[in-house]
């Protein structure tokens, strides 16, 4: 069934979205299996379901049918609660948007995921510290996002997915927003969590952004059209 | 073993609220950060509840001051008193001021005499006559209330001796010219010298000074602070009193009073002007006043005089009161309930301000719990710093009404209190919607909201 490494399985998992009489099928049966330390690229044209598979994969949405193993637990048809607690403890993400807390410090928004996990205020600070480090803004610590640069924000993004030790870390375009030297950047960064073993799940339209992975599969309305593991 | 109070609080807060107290301060903090972010619109937000806890302590404060000082002047005439007084009946006040006859009315021994043999719980009967003369030492003059009074007036008014004594039963008896001063007057006549055992004049009798009574009790001491003028005999406010003998009164005064005014002249005749009746009995007070208002009325062709029930005065002045406090309480809750929905819409607005923010907070492990809570205690924390702020203002204001407008204000304990913990609890009931509307969006939706 599945071997010692397996992060994620997916089970034939679709999702029917009701639009009043209308029901649109943005996934039909998508199987798949992601192991630990594997970069994978999804591709695929807009509307091709890349972003319904993300957010079902981040637990921020539930299928339809089928079933999702995340680290051998059936997340599929879990409750709100848990889904959060899930999102929380195993999964990081990292926008194209950056998404960070525009109030809040590079510190405080490396902070937030540790904060819901209950970690205390001496312990989050230093993990997150040594995150804004490891990420190359050590001297930015006390700074607000909209004082940072695009590719800037998207490094405090980073650590904020890094903060809780992820079992998988699911970015969205995460250099659609930037130019080419930011993003090359951020890619870098990947490079290196990929080169320490961390398992990356990223949605892109970018061949130059794909290529950098290990594995690419290719959506097309809600089926994948190609795996280049199979 | 006892748990450190620390982790008491923690295992209540958690059992309770799902969140530990270490949670619940950093939420807190958060809050305050959140709104200190926006310190205008917070501020504006809250000026409904602070002008609504304002209002309603700085009113509670004037009004208990006014009530306070009514019930004191009534207690003051004595719950268990009837007052008899003598009034001069409307219709005779026309045609004696033109040709100047000597009026006739008002109460008489004989009325009292009568009281004294038909009501058997009367205690004490002190008729009194007030005559208004000026009161002369050497070549000092103090315009005053030549009160003709029995001995034992001082058991039944608020009149107490400071110094020397009050006259006896001898002394009434003999109609002699022993007086006692009101502080005030004992101060403006003799300014260096003690008083007791020298004399004054009023006209032409001479009467010993044997003692020296209180100022009637104004709660600032004003009574005794207003002298009268040695220009003008005018005093302001009550004027200043010397007690005297009735029967002393009767016999150099007589009962004919003649009042010039400007023009003309007028004369009346009335042989007392206020009689206090003291029923023993409290639940006795007011059927004796209406035994007294038979005889009374049976022995009056007119109604030259008024019975003043000081019970009947304190029981409606309570009642008033409480009108009061109803009205009072309905203002207040109103412009809470305004103050409350201003806090809702604008948390409702600031709601859909942050989707994102929430949305956020949602794909990086927050439970709805986290998410209405975080937006509860910033709902409550606006609503409280308000209540303080209106604390403060509702505090400050009656101080600087007592200070500039010389009214008296009572701030009662428990009126900053509820006022305080009532905008704790708008925080709540107007925050829960806005919060649970924050917990329910859907985080996918929230997370592309721009």
């Amino acid at each position: 069934m599945s071997d010692d490494n397996t992060i994620v399985r997916l089970e034939e998992i679709t999702r029917t979205y009701q639009m009043g009489a209308v029901s649109v099928s943005a996934l039909r049966g998508i199987s798949l299996v992601f192991r630990a330390g594997e970069y994978i690229a999804i591709m695929g044209p807009s509307g091709c379901g890349k972003s319904t598979l993300l957010n079902i994969l981040g637990c921020l949405d539930r299928p339809s049918t089928g079933r999702y193993y995340l680290g051998g637990l059936d997340v599929s048809q879990l409750k709100d609660d848990e889904l959060s607690a899930i999102r929380g403890a195993r999964i990081g993400f990292v926008f194209q948007s950056y998404n960070l807390i525009q109030q809040l410090s590079v510190l405080e928004n490396i902070e937030v995921p540790l904060y819901y996990q209950g970690v205390p205020e001496k312990q989050s600070r230093e993990r997150a510290r040594y995150l804004a480090e490891l990420v190359g803004l050590g001297e930015r610590l006390d700074h607000k996002p909209n004082e940072l640069s695009g590719g800037q924000q998207q490094r405090v993004a980073i650590a904020r997915a890094l903060a809780n030790d992820p079992l998988i870390i699911l970015a969205d375009e995460p250099t659609g927003n930037l130019d080419t030297a930011s993003g090359k950047e951020i890619l870098a960064i990947f490079g290196d969590l990929h080169a320490q073993g961390k398992t990356l799940v990223l949605v892109t339209h970018s061949d130059e952004v794909a290529e950098r992975a290990q594995r690419v599969v290719r959506l097309r309305d809600g089926k994948i059209e190609y795996d280049s593991e199979t | 073993m006892i748990p450190k109070p620390e982790s008491l609080f923690s295992r209540i807060t958690e059992r309770v609220l799902g969140f530990s107290a270490a949670r619940l301060r950093q939420s807190l903090k958060m809050g305050m950060k959140s709104l200190w972010a926006h310190r205008l619109r917070s501020l504006l937000t809250v000026l409904g509840i602070v002008f609504g806890v304002c209002s309603v302590i700085a009113m509670l404060a004037i009004g208990e001051g006014a009530s306070y000082e009514a019930q004191e002047q009534i207690r003051r005439l004595g719950s268990n008193n009837i007052i008899i007084r003598s009034v001069k009946p409307p219709e005779e006040q026309v045609t004696t001021t033109e040709r100047s006859f000597v009026v006739e009315y008002g109460l008489r021994h004989a009325d009292i005499q009568r009281i004294r043999s038909t009501i058997p719980g009367v205690k004490v009967i002190a008729p009194a006559r007030v005559i208004r003369r000026n009161v002369w030492v050497a070549n000092r003059r103090a315009d005053c209330d030549v009160i003709g009074v029995v001995p034992w007036y001082t058991d039944i008014s608020s009149v107490r001796v400071k110094r020397g004594r009050f006259f006896t039963d001898e002394e009434l008896n003999r109609d002699m010219n022993v007086c006692v001063l009101e502080e005030g007057i004992a101060q403006d006549l003799f300014p260096i010298t003690d008083p007791i055992g020298q004399s004054v004049r009023v006209d032409a009798d001479y009467f010993r000074v044997v003692g020296i009574v209180e100022p009637r009790s104004d709660p600032n001491g004003k009574g005794a602070e207003e002298k009268t003028d040695q220009n003008t005999s005018q005093p302001q406010g009550a004027p200043n009193r010397m007690y005297i003998p009735l029967t002393s009164s009767k016999s150099r005064f007589g009962e004919v009073l003649v009042r010039r005014s400007t023009g003309s002249i007028s004369a009346e005749r009335v042989e007392l002007h206020e009689a206090t009746v003291v029923v023993a009995d409290l639940k006795d007070v007011v059927e004796t006043a209406q035994i007294i208002e038979e005889i009374l009325r049976s022995n009056h062709k007119k109604k030259d005089y008024e019975i003043i029930v000081p019970l009947a005065l304190l029981r409606s002045a309570e009642r008033t009161k409480r009108i009061f406090n109803v009205v009072l309480g309905s203002v207040a809750a109103l412009s809470l309930l305004v103050g409350g929905i201003g806090i809702m819409n604008i948390m409702l607005a600031t709601v859909t301000e942050r989707t994102r923010e929430i949305g956020i907070r949602r794909a990086l492990g927050a439970r709805k719990k986290d998410i209405t809570f975080q937006f509860l205690i910033e709902t409550v924390l606006l609503s409280t710093t308000g209540g303080i702020l209106g604390v403060l203002l509702g505090l400050a204001i009656p101080f600087l009404i007592t200070h500039f407008a010389e009214m008296r204000t009572i701030v009662t304990l428990w009126s900053p209190l509820i006022a305080f913990s009532i905008s704790a609890v708008v925080g709540v009931v107007f925050g829960i919607y806005p919060a649970f509307r924050a917990a329910n969006m859907d985080p996918v939706e929230a997370l592309r909201h721009e």
